[in-house]
Protein backbone atom coordinates (compact mmCIF):
# COMPACT_ATOMS: atom_id res chain seq x y z
CA UNK A 1 0.00 0.00 0.00
CA UNK A 2 1.30 3.62 -0.62
CA UNK A 3 -0.25 5.39 2.01
CA UNK A 4 2.86 4.60 4.28
CA UNK A 5 3.65 6.92 6.99
CA UNK A 6 6.48 9.91 6.39
CA UNK A 7 7.10 13.65 6.82
CA UNK A 8 5.35 16.55 4.62
CA UNK A 9 8.84 17.12 2.73
CA UNK A 10 8.30 13.76 1.31
CA UNK A 11 4.72 14.74 -0.07
CA UNK A 12 6.57 18.06 -1.41
CA UNK A 13 9.40 16.28 -2.95
CA UNK A 14 6.99 14.16 -4.94
CA UNK A 15 4.90 16.96 -5.79
CA UNK A 16 7.55 18.44 -7.34
CA UNK A 17 8.78 15.00 -9.00
CA UNK A 18 5.14 15.10 -10.30
CA UNK A 19 5.94 18.86 -11.68
CA UNK A 20 8.97 18.00 -13.38
CA UNK A 21 8.58 14.62 -15.00
CA UNK A 22 4.89 16.60 -16.65
CA UNK A 23 6.68 18.88 -17.86
CA UNK A 24 9.19 16.95 -19.77
CA UNK A 25 6.65 14.75 -21.03
CA UNK A 26 4.60 17.99 -22.32
CA UNK A 27 7.96 19.64 -23.65
CA UNK A 28 9.31 16.19 -25.44
CA UNK A 29 5.78 15.27 -26.72
CA UNK A 30 4.62 18.92 -27.52
CA UNK A 31 1.52 18.87 -26.06
CA UNK A 32 -0.41 20.88 -23.58
CA UNK A 33 -2.66 21.23 -20.52
CA UNK A 34 0.53 21.97 -18.25
CA UNK A 35 -1.47 24.63 -16.41
CA UNK A 36 -4.36 22.56 -15.62
CA UNK A 37 -1.58 19.72 -14.42
CA UNK A 38 0.86 21.97 -12.15
CA UNK A 39 -2.70 23.14 -10.45
CA UNK A 40 -3.57 19.22 -9.33
CA UNK A 41 0.05 18.54 -8.67
CA UNK A 42 -0.11 18.58 -5.04
CA UNK A 43 -3.34 17.62 -4.69
CA UNK A 44 -1.97 14.16 -6.32
CA UNK A 45 0.87 13.64 -4.37
CA UNK A 46 -0.67 14.00 -1.68
CA UNK A 47 -3.48 11.29 -2.53
CA UNK A 48 -0.81 8.99 -3.33
CA UNK A 49 1.26 9.08 -0.86
CA UNK A 50 -1.20 9.77 2.09
CA UNK A 51 -4.19 9.11 1.53
CA UNK A 52 -5.40 6.32 -1.44
CA UNK A 53 -5.37 2.90 -0.29
CA UNK A 54 -3.59 1.01 -3.48
CA UNK A 55 -1.25 -1.02 -4.31
CA UNK A 56 0.87 -0.72 -7.45
CA UNK A 57 1.80 -4.30 -7.02
CA UNK A 58 -1.81 -5.82 -7.16
CA UNK A 59 -3.41 -2.80 -9.08
CA UNK A 60 -6.50 -4.40 -9.24
CA UNK A 61 -7.00 -5.25 -5.79
CA UNK A 62 -10.90 -5.36 -5.03
CA UNK A 63 -11.07 -3.25 -1.72
CA UNK A 64 -8.34 -0.96 -3.17
CA UNK A 65 -9.89 2.72 -3.25
CA UNK A 66 -10.64 4.11 -6.62
CA UNK A 67 -9.12 7.50 -7.72
CA UNK A 68 -10.91 8.85 -10.74
CA UNK A 69 -9.30 11.08 -12.64
CA UNK A 70 -12.50 13.48 -14.73
CA UNK A 71 -10.04 16.07 -15.48
CA UNK A 72 -8.71 13.81 -18.12
CA UNK A 73 -6.42 15.94 -20.21
CA UNK A 74 -4.21 16.97 -17.37
CA UNK A 75 -3.58 13.29 -17.17
CA UNK A 76 0.46 13.71 -17.39
CA UNK A 77 1.12 14.47 -13.63
CA UNK A 78 -1.50 11.17 -13.24
CA UNK A 79 0.92 9.34 -14.87
CA UNK A 80 3.90 10.18 -13.31
CA UNK A 81 2.77 9.99 -9.87
CA UNK A 82 1.90 6.22 -10.93
CA UNK A 83 5.49 5.90 -12.26
CA UNK A 84 6.42 7.94 -9.18
CA UNK A 85 4.92 4.65 -6.91
CA UNK A 86 5.62 1.79 -9.22
CA UNK A 87 2.55 1.36 -10.96
CA UNK A 88 4.78 1.08 -14.30
CA UNK A 89 8.20 1.91 -15.17
CA UNK A 90 9.17 5.58 -15.37
CA UNK A 91 10.46 4.83 -18.90
CA UNK A 92 6.91 4.81 -20.45
CA UNK A 93 6.63 8.54 -19.48
CA UNK A 94 9.68 9.59 -22.23
CA UNK A 95 6.98 7.86 -24.97
CA UNK A 96 4.25 9.96 -23.35
CA UNK A 97 1.92 10.97 -26.72
CA UNK A 98 4.15 10.08 -29.01
CA UNK A 99 3.32 7.29 -31.86
CA UNK A 100 3.07 4.29 -30.62
CA UNK A 101 3.57 4.99 -26.70
CA UNK A 102 1.06 3.60 -23.94
CA UNK A 103 0.52 6.37 -22.25
CA UNK A 104 -2.17 8.76 -24.66
CA UNK A 105 -2.67 12.19 -24.15
CA UNK A 106 -5.67 11.72 -22.38
CA UNK A 107 -6.08 9.72 -19.08
CA UNK A 108 -6.80 6.24 -20.65
CA UNK A 109 -6.98 3.07 -18.66
CA UNK A 110 -5.92 0.46 -21.17
CA UNK A 111 -2.99 -1.09 -20.55
CA UNK A 112 -1.91 1.15 -17.72
CA UNK A 113 -1.93 -0.06 -14.26
CA UNK A 114 -3.44 2.49 -11.96
CA UNK A 115 -6.12 4.24 -13.97
CA UNK A 116 -9.34 3.47 -13.12
CA UNK A 117 -11.37 4.76 -16.15
CA UNK A 118 -10.31 6.13 -19.36
CA UNK A 119 -11.25 10.31 -19.39
CA UNK A 120 -10.84 13.06 -21.50
CA UNK A 121 -14.69 14.44 -22.48
CA UNK A 122 -15.26 16.31 -19.59
CA UNK A 123 -18.26 15.38 -17.18
CA UNK A 124 -17.77 11.68 -17.31
CA UNK A 125 -15.61 10.84 -14.07
CA UNK A 126 -18.18 11.87 -11.45
CA UNK A 127 -21.21 9.91 -12.61
CA UNK A 128 -18.64 6.52 -13.18
CA UNK A 129 -17.55 7.14 -9.70
CA UNK A 130 -21.01 7.70 -8.15
CA UNK A 131 -21.85 4.23 -9.91
CA UNK A 132 -18.32 2.24 -8.41
CA UNK A 133 -19.66 4.12 -5.00
CA UNK A 134 -22.83 2.72 -4.60
CA UNK A 135 -21.73 -0.39 -5.57
CA UNK A 136 -19.35 -0.37 -2.95
CA UNK A 137 -21.87 0.56 -0.43
CA UNK A 138 -24.23 -2.06 -1.61
CA UNK A 139 -21.50 -4.79 -1.09
CA UNK A 140 -20.87 -3.20 2.29
CA UNK A 141 -17.47 -2.48 0.78
CA UNK A 142 -14.79 -0.32 3.38
CA UNK A 143 -13.19 1.60 0.15
CA UNK A 144 -13.59 4.39 -0.94
CA UNK A 145 -13.69 6.46 -4.24
CA UNK A 146 -12.03 9.92 -4.58
CA UNK A 147 -13.24 11.74 -8.21
CA UNK A 148 -10.92 14.86 -9.03
CA UNK A 149 -12.51 17.57 -11.18
CA UNK A 150 -11.84 20.52 -12.83
CA UNK A 151 -13.96 23.42 -12.64
CA UNK A 152 -14.54 23.92 -15.95
CA UNK A 153 -16.29 20.78 -15.78
CA UNK A 154 -19.12 21.88 -13.30
CA UNK A 155 -20.32 23.40 -16.40
CA UNK A 156 -21.36 19.87 -17.60
CA UNK A 157 -25.17 18.74 -16.63
CA UNK A 158 -24.14 15.38 -16.05
CA UNK A 159 -21.41 16.46 -13.20
CA UNK A 160 -24.67 17.83 -11.00
CA UNK A 161 -27.06 14.90 -12.29
CA UNK A 162 -24.39 12.56 -10.12
CA UNK A 163 -23.73 15.10 -7.63
CA UNK A 164 -27.82 15.71 -7.17
CA UNK A 165 -27.55 11.49 -7.45
CA UNK A 166 -25.13 11.49 -4.60
CA UNK A 167 -26.65 13.83 -2.28
CA UNK A 168 -29.98 11.99 -2.80
CA UNK A 169 -28.19 8.24 -1.98
CA UNK A 170 -25.93 9.55 0.83
CA UNK A 171 -23.18 8.11 -0.59
CA UNK A 172 -20.51 9.00 1.85
CA UNK A 173 -17.63 6.51 0.77
CA UNK A 174 -17.30 9.15 -2.08
CA UNK A 175 -15.32 12.50 -2.58
CA UNK A 176 -15.21 15.02 -5.43
CA UNK A 177 -12.30 17.10 -4.92
CA UNK A 178 -12.50 20.57 -7.44
CA UNK A 179 -9.12 21.82 -8.57
CA UNK A 180 -10.63 25.28 -8.68
CA UNK A 181 -7.63 27.18 -10.78
CA UNK A 182 -10.67 29.79 -11.42
CA UNK A 183 -9.50 29.46 -15.53
CA UNK A 184 -10.90 27.27 -18.25
CA UNK A 185 -10.18 27.08 -21.92
CA UNK A 186 -11.12 30.05 -23.08
CA UNK A 187 -11.42 32.59 -20.41
CA UNK A 188 -11.55 33.21 -16.71
CA UNK A 189 -14.16 30.66 -14.80
CA UNK A 190 -16.51 33.88 -13.64
CA UNK A 191 -16.24 35.32 -17.61
CA UNK A 192 -16.98 32.18 -18.76
CA UNK A 193 -19.48 30.52 -16.72
CA UNK A 194 -19.45 31.63 -13.04
CA UNK A 195 -19.75 28.69 -10.69
CA UNK A 196 -19.77 31.26 -7.39
CA UNK A 197 -21.58 30.53 -5.14
CA UNK A 198 -19.90 27.15 -5.48
CA UNK A 199 -19.59 25.89 -2.08
CA UNK A 200 -23.32 26.69 -1.25
CA UNK A 201 -24.38 25.17 -4.57
CA UNK A 202 -22.19 21.45 -3.92
CA UNK A 203 -24.35 22.11 0.20
CA UNK A 204 -27.56 22.48 -1.80
CA UNK A 205 -27.10 18.97 -3.27
CA UNK A 206 -26.01 17.84 0.08
CA UNK A 207 -22.59 17.50 -0.03
CA UNK A 208 -20.26 18.36 2.84
CA UNK A 209 -18.23 20.83 1.37
CA UNK A 210 -14.54 22.17 2.76
CA UNK A 211 -12.89 24.68 1.08
CA UNK A 212 -8.85 24.35 1.28
CA UNK A 213 -5.79 25.72 -0.31
CA UNK A 214 -5.33 23.20 -2.88
CA UNK A 215 -1.31 23.65 -2.62
CA UNK A 216 -0.79 23.12 1.13
CA UNK A 217 -0.04 19.88 1.46
CA UNK A 218 -0.18 19.58 5.41
CA UNK A 219 -3.97 21.03 4.51
CA UNK A 220 -4.61 18.38 1.67
CA UNK A 221 -3.75 16.03 4.01
CA UNK A 222 -5.66 16.72 7.13
CA UNK A 223 -8.66 17.65 4.96
CA UNK A 224 -8.62 14.23 3.11
CA UNK A 225 -7.84 12.48 6.57
CA UNK A 226 -11.36 13.07 7.71
CA UNK A 227 -13.51 12.23 4.97
CA UNK A 228 -16.46 11.26 5.24
CA UNK A 229 -16.58 14.83 6.68
CA UNK A 230 -20.00 14.12 7.66
CA UNK A 231 -21.83 10.76 8.09
CA UNK A 232 -24.43 9.57 5.43
CA UNK A 233 -23.18 12.59 3.01
CA UNK A 234 -20.45 12.89 -0.05
CA UNK A 235 -17.81 14.49 0.42
CA UNK A 236 -16.48 17.68 -1.53
CA UNK A 237 -13.21 19.44 -1.47
CA UNK A 238 -13.11 22.52 -3.25
CA UNK A 239 -9.32 22.92 -3.62
CA UNK A 240 -8.06 26.81 -4.39
CA UNK A 241 -5.17 26.30 -6.83
CA UNK A 242 -3.15 28.24 -9.09
CA UNK A 243 -2.96 27.23 -12.80
CA UNK A 244 0.39 26.37 -13.52
CA UNK A 245 1.32 26.20 -10.07
CA UNK A 246 5.31 26.41 -9.77
CA UNK A 247 6.90 28.01 -12.41
CA UNK A 248 6.63 31.71 -12.12
CA UNK A 249 5.79 32.77 -15.64
CA UNK A 250 2.70 29.89 -15.97
CA UNK A 251 0.97 30.99 -13.24
CA UNK A 252 -2.63 32.30 -13.57
CA UNK A 253 -2.19 32.26 -17.35
CA UNK A 254 -4.68 30.83 -19.41
CA UNK A 255 -1.94 30.68 -22.24
CA UNK A 256 -0.17 27.91 -20.31
CA UNK A 257 -3.78 25.87 -20.56
CA UNK A 258 -2.08 24.93 -24.32
CA UNK A 259 1.01 26.15 -24.43
CA UNK A 260 3.79 23.52 -24.66
CA UNK A 261 7.34 24.77 -23.17
CA UNK A 262 10.00 25.27 -26.10
CA UNK A 263 13.76 24.74 -24.59
CA UNK A 264 14.61 27.82 -23.50
CA UNK A 265 11.42 27.87 -21.40
CA UNK A 266 11.60 24.67 -20.26
CA UNK A 267 15.22 25.55 -18.63
CA UNK A 268 13.41 28.40 -16.78
CA UNK A 269 11.07 25.96 -15.73
CA UNK A 270 13.55 23.37 -14.66
CA UNK A 271 15.16 26.19 -12.65
CA UNK A 272 12.14 27.38 -10.94
CA UNK A 273 11.20 23.48 -9.97
CA UNK A 274 14.38 23.29 -8.90
CA UNK A 275 15.85 20.77 -11.36
CA UNK A 276 19.21 22.15 -12.62
CA UNK A 277 19.59 19.65 -15.66
CA UNK B 1 -42.37 -7.81 -24.94
CA UNK B 2 -42.01 -5.63 -21.61
CA UNK B 3 -43.52 -8.37 -19.65
CA UNK B 4 -41.62 -10.95 -21.25
CA UNK B 5 -38.49 -8.89 -20.33
CA UNK B 6 -39.36 -8.32 -17.10
CA UNK B 7 -40.38 -11.83 -16.17
CA UNK B 8 -36.49 -12.95 -17.47
CA UNK B 9 -34.99 -10.60 -15.62
CA UNK B 10 -36.37 -11.33 -12.53
CA UNK B 11 -36.01 -14.80 -13.45
CA UNK B 12 -31.98 -14.08 -13.72
CA UNK B 13 -32.00 -11.96 -11.20
CA UNK B 14 -33.06 -14.64 -9.11
CA UNK B 15 -29.92 -16.84 -10.11
CA UNK B 16 -27.29 -14.16 -10.60
CA UNK B 17 -27.25 -11.48 -7.68
CA UNK B 18 -24.35 -9.60 -10.00
CA UNK B 19 -27.83 -8.32 -11.90
CA UNK B 20 -29.05 -4.72 -11.27
CA UNK B 21 -31.30 -2.48 -12.65
CA UNK B 22 -31.47 1.22 -12.97
CA UNK B 23 -34.08 2.87 -14.45
CA UNK B 24 -34.40 6.65 -15.64
CA UNK B 25 -37.71 7.21 -13.66
CA UNK B 26 -39.64 5.11 -16.24
CA UNK B 27 -41.86 1.68 -16.21
CA UNK B 28 -44.17 2.88 -13.89
CA UNK B 29 -46.21 -0.34 -13.55
CA UNK B 30 -43.48 -2.81 -14.71
CA UNK B 31 -40.29 -2.12 -12.54
CA UNK B 32 -42.08 -1.98 -9.02
CA UNK B 33 -42.02 -5.99 -8.54
CA UNK B 34 -38.73 -6.25 -9.26
CA UNK B 35 -38.06 -3.33 -7.24
CA UNK B 36 -39.60 -4.84 -4.21
CA UNK B 37 -38.22 -8.09 -4.90
CA UNK B 38 -34.62 -6.93 -5.09
CA UNK B 39 -34.57 -3.44 -3.63
CA UNK B 40 -31.01 -3.67 -3.38
CA UNK B 41 -30.45 -4.15 -6.52
CA UNK B 42 -32.85 -1.39 -8.03
CA UNK B 43 -32.05 1.76 -8.08
CA UNK B 44 -33.93 5.14 -9.75
CA UNK B 45 -31.49 7.47 -11.36
CA UNK B 46 -34.19 9.68 -12.00
CA UNK B 47 -34.68 11.72 -14.79
CA UNK B 48 -30.79 12.21 -15.67
CA UNK B 49 -30.02 9.24 -18.34
CA UNK B 50 -26.46 10.50 -18.55
CA UNK B 51 -25.54 10.14 -15.15
CA UNK B 52 -27.84 6.68 -15.21
CA UNK B 53 -25.58 5.46 -18.04
CA UNK B 54 -22.07 6.51 -16.26
CA UNK B 55 -23.48 5.16 -12.96
CA UNK B 56 -24.19 1.82 -14.35
CA UNK B 57 -20.78 1.84 -16.20
CA UNK B 58 -19.12 2.48 -12.59
CA UNK B 59 -21.03 -0.46 -11.22
CA UNK B 60 -20.05 -2.41 -13.81
CA UNK B 61 -16.43 -1.78 -13.28
CA UNK B 62 -17.03 -2.97 -9.88
CA UNK B 63 -18.45 -6.09 -10.71
CA UNK B 64 -21.88 -5.90 -11.33
CA UNK B 65 -24.02 -6.63 -14.06
CA UNK B 66 -26.12 -3.89 -15.04
CA UNK B 67 -29.13 -3.06 -17.26
CA UNK B 68 -30.42 0.22 -17.72
CA UNK B 69 -34.13 0.70 -18.46
CA UNK B 70 -35.89 3.78 -19.99
CA UNK B 71 -38.10 4.64 -23.60
CA UNK B 72 -37.34 5.22 -26.95
CA UNK B 73 -34.22 7.20 -27.59
CA UNK B 74 -33.64 8.60 -23.51
CA UNK B 75 -31.60 5.86 -22.84
CA UNK B 76 -29.00 5.67 -25.68
CA UNK B 77 -29.03 9.30 -27.61
CA UNK B 78 -29.52 11.28 -24.77
CA UNK B 79 -26.21 10.03 -23.01
CA UNK B 80 -24.73 8.59 -25.93
CA UNK B 81 -21.35 9.45 -25.34
CA UNK B 82 -21.33 7.92 -21.95
CA UNK B 83 -22.78 4.84 -24.02
CA UNK B 84 -19.52 5.21 -26.22
CA UNK B 85 -17.14 6.01 -23.83
CA UNK B 86 -18.06 4.73 -20.46
CA UNK B 87 -19.71 1.54 -21.42
CA UNK B 88 -18.23 0.41 -25.28
CA UNK B 89 -14.86 1.79 -24.22
CA UNK B 90 -14.54 0.07 -20.56
CA UNK B 91 -16.02 -2.76 -22.41
CA UNK B 92 -18.56 -2.39 -18.91
CA UNK B 93 -20.88 -5.22 -18.38
CA UNK B 94 -24.21 -2.61 -19.06
CA UNK B 95 -27.23 -3.73 -20.47
CA UNK B 96 -29.32 -0.80 -22.00
CA UNK B 97 -32.68 -1.45 -22.57
CA UNK B 98 -35.12 0.68 -24.34
CA UNK B 99 -39.03 0.24 -24.45
CA UNK B 100 -40.58 1.53 -27.60
CA UNK B 101 -38.29 1.02 -30.91
CA UNK B 102 -39.55 2.16 -34.16
CA UNK B 103 -43.26 3.62 -34.20
CA UNK B 104 -44.17 1.62 -30.77
CA UNK B 105 -44.93 5.15 -29.02
CA UNK B 106 -46.63 6.17 -32.52
CA UNK B 107 -49.38 8.68 -31.21
CA UNK B 108 -46.64 10.42 -28.62
CA UNK B 109 -44.81 12.51 -31.52
CA UNK B 110 -41.60 12.33 -33.25
CA UNK B 111 -39.34 12.94 -30.17
CA UNK B 112 -40.64 9.30 -28.81
CA UNK B 113 -40.24 7.44 -32.27
CA UNK B 114 -36.78 5.20 -31.72
CA UNK B 115 -36.07 5.22 -36.23
CA UNK B 116 -32.50 5.56 -36.09
CA UNK B 117 -31.43 3.67 -32.86
CA UNK B 118 -30.37 0.45 -35.04
CA UNK B 119 -27.74 2.42 -36.87
CA UNK B 120 -26.20 4.28 -34.56
CA UNK B 121 -26.12 1.71 -31.73
CA UNK B 122 -24.49 -0.72 -34.76
CA UNK B 123 -21.58 1.64 -35.03
CA UNK B 124 -20.30 1.75 -31.56
CA UNK B 125 -17.63 -0.79 -30.91
CA UNK B 126 -18.11 -3.69 -29.01
CA UNK B 127 -22.00 -2.70 -28.53
CA UNK B 128 -24.29 -6.07 -29.40
CA UNK B 129 -27.40 -5.15 -30.84
CA UNK B 130 -30.82 -6.92 -30.53
CA UNK B 131 -33.95 -6.37 -31.39
CA UNK B 132 -36.14 -9.40 -30.74
CA UNK B 133 -38.82 -10.14 -32.94
CA UNK B 134 -41.78 -11.12 -30.26
CA UNK B 135 -41.93 -12.03 -27.02
CA UNK B 136 -40.79 -15.70 -26.99
CA UNK B 137 -37.39 -14.11 -28.71
CA UNK B 138 -37.85 -11.44 -25.66
CA UNK B 139 -37.36 -13.42 -22.97
CA UNK B 140 -34.36 -15.63 -24.49
CA UNK B 141 -32.84 -12.39 -25.72
CA UNK B 142 -32.72 -10.82 -21.85
CA UNK B 143 -31.16 -14.57 -20.55
CA UNK B 144 -28.52 -13.93 -23.34
CA UNK B 145 -27.08 -10.66 -23.24
CA UNK B 146 -26.83 -11.49 -19.11
CA UNK B 147 -24.65 -14.61 -19.88
CA UNK B 148 -22.76 -12.56 -22.65
CA UNK B 149 -19.65 -10.41 -21.29
CA UNK B 150 -20.00 -6.93 -22.34
CA UNK B 151 -21.89 -3.96 -23.50
CA UNK B 152 -25.55 -4.62 -25.02
CA UNK B 153 -28.33 -3.22 -26.65
CA UNK B 154 -31.99 -4.48 -26.23
CA UNK B 155 -34.24 -2.83 -28.12
CA UNK B 156 -38.04 -3.80 -27.23
CA UNK B 157 -41.19 -2.84 -29.02
CA UNK B 158 -44.14 -2.37 -26.05
CA UNK B 159 -45.80 -4.13 -24.08
CA UNK B 160 -48.95 -7.28 -25.23
CA UNK B 161 -47.55 -8.30 -29.03
CA UNK B 162 -48.59 -11.57 -30.00
CA UNK B 163 -46.11 -14.64 -29.89
CA UNK B 164 -45.01 -15.51 -33.42
CA UNK B 165 -42.91 -18.30 -31.84
CA UNK B 166 -44.92 -21.31 -31.10
CA UNK B 167 -43.10 -23.23 -28.87
CA UNK B 168 -39.38 -23.19 -27.71
CA UNK B 169 -36.95 -21.38 -29.83
CA UNK B 170 -33.22 -21.94 -30.23
CA UNK B 171 -31.80 -18.14 -29.76
CA UNK B 172 -28.43 -17.24 -29.54
CA UNK B 173 -26.73 -13.64 -30.10
CA UNK B 174 -25.52 -13.28 -33.55
CA UNK B 175 -27.59 -16.29 -34.94
CA UNK B 176 -30.77 -15.85 -37.22
CA UNK B 177 -34.01 -17.75 -36.83
CA UNK B 178 -35.40 -19.48 -39.63
CA UNK B 179 -38.85 -19.53 -39.28
CA UNK B 180 -40.08 -20.25 -41.95
CA UNK B 181 -38.20 -22.28 -45.38
CA UNK B 182 -38.38 -21.32 -48.74
CA UNK B 183 -36.33 -20.80 -51.93
CA UNK B 184 -38.22 -18.01 -54.07
CA UNK B 185 -36.65 -15.14 -51.96
CA UNK B 186 -35.87 -14.54 -48.27
CA UNK B 187 -37.70 -11.58 -45.96
CA UNK B 188 -35.08 -11.02 -43.18
CA UNK B 189 -37.03 -8.97 -40.50
CA UNK B 190 -35.69 -7.66 -37.18
CA UNK B 191 -37.98 -6.58 -34.27
CA UNK B 192 -41.71 -6.32 -34.15
CA UNK B 193 -42.43 -6.55 -37.61
CA UNK B 194 -41.54 -10.64 -37.62
CA UNK B 195 -45.07 -11.15 -37.85
CA UNK B 196 -45.69 -8.95 -40.35
CA UNK B 197 -43.15 -10.73 -42.34
CA UNK B 198 -44.69 -13.78 -41.74
CA UNK B 199 -48.20 -12.53 -42.66
CA UNK B 200 -46.67 -11.27 -45.81
CA UNK B 201 -45.13 -14.74 -46.83
CA UNK B 202 -48.20 -16.12 -46.07
CA UNK B 203 -50.06 -14.34 -48.97
CA UNK B 204 -47.33 -15.00 -51.05
CA UNK B 205 -47.37 -18.69 -50.86
CA UNK B 206 -50.76 -18.53 -52.45
CA UNK B 207 -48.99 -16.37 -55.26
CA UNK B 208 -47.27 -19.74 -55.52
CA UNK B 209 -43.89 -17.68 -54.53
CA UNK B 210 -42.01 -19.63 -51.33
CA UNK B 211 -40.47 -17.35 -49.04
CA UNK B 212 -37.70 -17.53 -46.21
CA UNK B 213 -38.25 -16.00 -43.13
CA UNK B 214 -35.15 -15.26 -41.26
CA UNK B 215 -35.68 -13.30 -37.55
CA UNK B 216 -32.61 -11.30 -37.58
CA UNK B 217 -33.02 -10.71 -34.16
CA UNK B 218 -29.05 -9.66 -33.29
CA UNK B 219 -28.18 -6.85 -36.19
CA UNK B 220 -24.80 -6.69 -34.98
CA UNK B 221 -22.86 -8.87 -34.89
CA UNK B 222 -24.76 -10.10 -38.02
CA UNK B 223 -25.53 -13.40 -39.07
CA UNK B 224 -23.30 -13.19 -42.22
CA UNK B 225 -23.16 -17.03 -42.43
CA UNK B 226 -27.35 -17.16 -42.98
CA UNK B 227 -27.52 -13.93 -44.84
CA UNK B 228 -25.26 -15.26 -47.62
CA UNK B 229 -26.68 -18.31 -47.62
CA UNK B 230 -30.03 -16.93 -48.54
CA UNK B 231 -28.49 -14.89 -51.45
CA UNK B 232 -27.11 -17.83 -52.73
CA UNK B 233 -29.94 -19.76 -52.28
CA UNK B 234 -32.87 -17.67 -52.96
CA UNK B 235 -31.16 -14.78 -54.96
CA UNK B 236 -33.30 -12.22 -54.10
CA UNK B 237 -33.26 -10.72 -50.02
CA UNK B 238 -35.09 -8.18 -48.26
CA UNK B 239 -34.88 -6.74 -45.70
CA UNK B 240 -37.73 -5.37 -42.89
CA UNK B 241 -37.33 -2.90 -40.25
CA UNK B 242 -39.16 -0.58 -38.28
CA UNK B 243 -36.03 1.88 -38.86
CA UNK B 244 -34.57 4.08 -40.93
CA UNK B 245 -33.71 2.78 -44.16
CA UNK B 246 -29.88 4.26 -43.79
CA UNK B 247 -27.76 2.23 -41.09
CA UNK B 248 -29.71 -0.50 -39.56
CA UNK B 249 -30.65 -4.19 -40.82
CA UNK B 250 -30.87 -3.22 -44.44
CA UNK B 251 -28.14 -1.14 -44.70
CA UNK B 252 -26.10 -3.70 -42.65
CA UNK B 253 -27.34 -6.64 -45.12
CA UNK B 254 -26.55 -4.44 -47.83
CA UNK B 255 -22.82 -3.61 -46.69
CA UNK B 256 -22.37 -7.58 -46.51
CA UNK B 257 -23.78 -8.19 -49.53
CA UNK B 258 -21.85 -5.62 -51.83
CA UNK B 259 -18.50 -7.21 -50.67
CA UNK B 260 -19.48 -10.63 -51.38
CA UNK B 261 -19.62 -12.63 -54.20
CA UNK B 262 -23.39 -12.86 -54.23
CA UNK B 263 -23.65 -9.25 -56.69
CA UNK B 264 -26.17 -10.70 -58.76
CA UNK B 265 -28.71 -10.91 -56.06
CA UNK B 266 -32.10 -8.79 -55.86
CA UNK B 267 -32.00 -6.50 -53.13
CA UNK B 268 -34.39 -4.31 -51.65
CA UNK B 269 -35.29 -2.49 -47.88
CA UNK B 270 -38.40 -2.18 -46.57
CA UNK B 271 -37.89 0.34 -43.83
CA UNK B 272 -38.50 4.31 -42.91
CA UNK B 273 -36.96 6.94 -45.28
CA UNK B 274 -34.57 9.38 -43.37
CA UNK B 275 -36.86 11.92 -42.22
CA UNK B 276 -38.92 12.59 -39.36
CA UNK B 277 -42.48 11.73 -39.96
CA UNK B 278 -45.36 14.73 -38.49
CA UNK B 279 -48.14 12.27 -38.85
CA UNK B 280 -49.50 11.27 -35.95
CA UNK B 281 -51.10 7.81 -34.89
CA UNK B 282 -50.80 4.51 -33.11
CA UNK B 283 -48.06 1.96 -34.53
CA UNK B 284 -49.87 0.11 -36.72
CA UNK B 285 -51.25 4.04 -38.28
CA UNK B 286 -47.60 5.25 -39.03
CA UNK B 287 -46.53 1.42 -40.39
CA UNK B 288 -49.25 1.66 -42.37
CA UNK B 289 -48.46 5.55 -43.73
CA UNK B 290 -45.25 4.23 -44.77
CA UNK B 291 -45.61 0.81 -46.44
CA UNK B 292 -44.48 -1.47 -43.58
CA UNK B 293 -47.83 -3.42 -43.98
CA UNK B 294 -48.71 -6.84 -44.86
CA UNK B 295 -49.61 -5.49 -48.36
CA UNK B 296 -47.15 -3.32 -48.97
CA UNK B 297 -44.42 -5.88 -48.70
CA UNK B 298 -46.44 -8.32 -50.33
CA UNK B 299 -46.67 -5.35 -53.62
CA UNK B 300 -43.21 -4.74 -53.08
CA UNK B 301 -42.17 -8.08 -53.14
CA UNK B 302 -44.12 -9.03 -56.30
CA UNK B 303 -43.31 -6.43 -58.39
CA UNK B 304 -39.53 -6.62 -58.09
CA UNK B 305 -39.31 -10.30 -58.29
CA UNK B 306 -41.63 -10.02 -61.50
CA UNK B 307 -39.26 -7.33 -62.94
CA UNK B 308 -36.66 -9.55 -62.32
CA UNK B 309 -38.31 -12.04 -64.18
CA UNK B 310 -39.40 -10.17 -67.38
CA UNK B 311 -35.18 -8.66 -67.19
CA UNK B 312 -34.53 -12.45 -67.11
CA UNK B 313 -36.50 -12.89 -70.48
CA UNK B 314 -35.64 -10.40 -72.46
CA UNK B 315 -31.89 -11.12 -71.61
CA UNK B 316 -32.59 -14.42 -72.96
CA UNK B 317 -33.87 -13.45 -75.76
Amino acid sequence: MSNANGNAEEVVSLARRIRVQAARMVHRAKSSHLGSGFSMADLLAVLYARILRVDARNPQWADRDRFVLSKGHACAPLYAVLAERGFFPKEWLEEFYLDGARLAGHATHVGVPGVEVSTGSLGHGLPIACGMALAGKRDGSGHRIFALLSDGECDEGSTWEAALFAGHHGLDNLVSIIDYNKIQSLGGVAEVLELEPFAAKWQAFGWSVREIDGHRVKEIEDTLKTVPFECGKPSCVIAHTVKGKGVSFMENQLLWHYRSPDAEEMAKALVELGEDA
Amino acid sequence: MRGAFFRALAEVAERDERVHLVVGDLGFGVVEPFAKRFPKRFVNAGVAEQNMTGLAAGMALSGKIVFTYSIANFPILRCLEQVRNDVCYHNANVKIVAVGGGFAYGSLGATHHATEDLAILRSLPRMVVVAPGDPVEAEEATRAVVAHEGPCYLRLGRAGEANVHGGQINFQLGRAIQVRDGNDYTLISTGGLLDTAMQAAEVLDLAGLRGRVLSMHTVKPLDEHAVLAAARQTNAVFTLEEHSVVGGLGGAVAELLAESAETAVVFKRFGLPSAFTSKVGTQEYLRSQHGLTREAIVAGVQSILEECRAATAIARD
